[in-house]
């Protein structure tokens, strides 16, 4: 489970990906955020932006609030 | 006051050649009558369209009842497409096509499987190149009447190992079709397919043409109702004197073809060193080697593509982007998708014969300001 969850839903591109390039610093290390996002652009971006940036994308996952992200802090 | 105008986006449309303008404006006085007709001004329109075929025919290293004209690139795609799978549907039903195909390919295969068909997209990696391993298991797989591939990228401008895909096609038994919309006229061709398209406003002919050549033996059957014109192969009268500007500026781009791309090659290289360097936070996508000599395309990290490419118009610059924003289905580029990049805040720049160093200069010395003042305004700065 996810130790928090950003709530993204009904933003565009690139807006899921800055709230969690916001949040993810502020968290200690080895936090889980699950960021919740319906632009299907979140599907590429929250990836790319995990690999850019040295965080672990662990999966999406499609729940009753819609598809969501996963990423822990690494680092 | 607006900066002036630097047209970026000769991957869309290159601006038209001015041997295009010349060979459409003659055409109108004398290419109008239907070639199809016995009368002497039919004739002289047959003469025209005959002498267009085997101008576009002997750029494409074909044989002259090999090309039709069509009425767009798009057309052209859909029967290569379509009519690639009806010629073979006593063989099987699927189609075989790269994750990073056009949409026109992508819309025809979406139509051949709501009629019932299957299609096999086929992955690429993070610089769009396809995945030859994963590519030969699908066109072997039984049932295959047909596998499509891009020449190169419209997107990011990889160019694809045709080669070695066509090898795999021909001795599986399955015709190769050709999306060489982004080459022709530009790049030498790649040699083992059965079915190509082509669009004349990529290469700088007018827009409203499209290229389909069918090779001989090919197994291609018209998707259309039938009609006797171009071979059977597109319904309809040809726009003849865009057709005739089409193979006047194809003949030109290509004898050119060489020297243009030597040109704007180390151009797309400096793009590509500068903008990596001088904006922060940029993913430069495509292969850095294996790529057309005219295209390069960019992602900025957190910034809004579509006000991205609108500051840029309001400096001059006309360019492209892959960006969902910028889409009327609010989708991102299914070639950044599929290569796993950075989809927002994504330009493609693209180079044509009259694309001067000044330009991309200018370009070059803007862009990171553009950048960094779209990311002041949303904040972002240092995330």
């Amino acid at each position: 489970m996810p130790d928090e969850v950003i709530d993204c839903r009904g933003q565009r591109c690139p807006l899921p990906v800055i709230a969690a390039a916001r949040r993810l610093p502020q968290l200690p290390v080895g936090t889980v955020v699950r960021v919740l996002a319906d632009d299907p652009a979140a599907a590429v971006d929250l990836p790319a932006w995990c690999r850019m940036r040295g965080q672990e994308f662990l999966g999406s996952v499609k729940g009753p609030d819609g598809p969501a992200y996963d990423i822990r802090r690494r680092h | 006051m607006s900066a002036s105008p630097v047209y970026l986006d000769a991957a869309t449309a290159a601006p038209m050649h001015p041997v295009a303008r010349q060979a459409l404006l003659a055409a109108f006085d004398d290419g109008w009558a239907d070639p199809g007709k016995l009368y002497s001004q039919a004739r002289r329109a047959r003469q025209l369209l005959d002498a267009a075929r085997e101008a576009t025919a002997l750029t494409l290293g074909v044989r002259a009842d090999e090309v039709s004209f069509t009425p767009s690139g798009t057309t052209a795609a859909h029967g290569a497409v379509l009519g690639g799978l009806a010629g073979r549907r006593r063989v099987g039903s699927t189609l075989v096509h790269s994750a990073i195909e056009h949409s026109a390919v992508l819309h025809a295969s979406e139509r051949h499987v709501a009629a019932g068909g299957t299609a096999t997209g086929v992955p690429v990696d993070r610089v769009g190149r396809l995945d030859v391993t994963a590519w030969s298991a699908a066109v072997r797989a039984p049932g295959v009447a047909l596998a499509a591939l891009i020449t190169a990228s419209h997107e990011v401008g990889t160019v694809q190992p045709v080669a070695e895909a066509a090898a795999v096609c021909a001795e599986a038994g399955v015709p190769l079709y050709v999306d060489a919309a982004q080459s022709v006229g530009r790049v030498p061709l790649p040699a083992g397919w059965s079915v190509l398209s082509a669009s004349a406003h990529k290469w700088g002919g007018p827009p409203g043409v499209g290229v389909l050549a069918v090779r001989k033996g090919t197994r291609w059957e018209s998707p259309w109702p039938a009609d006797e014109r171009e071979g059977g192969r597109t319904p309809g009268v040809v726009n003849l004197p865009a057709v005739v500007a089409a193979a006047a500026s194809l003949r030109a781009a290509a004898a050119d073809a060489a020297a243009e791309a030597a040109r704007l090659a180390p151009l797309v290289d400096r793009i590509r060193a500068r903008v990596a360097a001088d904006v922060p936070d940029v993913e430069v996508v495509g292969d850095p080697v294996l790529r057309l000599p005219h295209l390069v395309t960019f992602s900025c990290l957190y910034v809004d593509g579509e006000a991205l490419l609108h500051a840029l118009d309001r400096r001059g610059f006309a360019v492209s982007s892959g960006s969902s924003c910028t889409s009327s289905t609010l989708r991102p580029s299914h070639v950044l998708e599929a290569m796993g990049v950075l989809s927002h805040g994504n330009v493609r720049v693209s180079l044509h014969r009259e694309t001067t160093e000044a330009d991309v200069e200018r370009f070059l010395g803007e862009l990171p300001g553009i950048v960094a003042e779209l990311r002041a305004d949303a904040g972002v700065v240092g995330l």
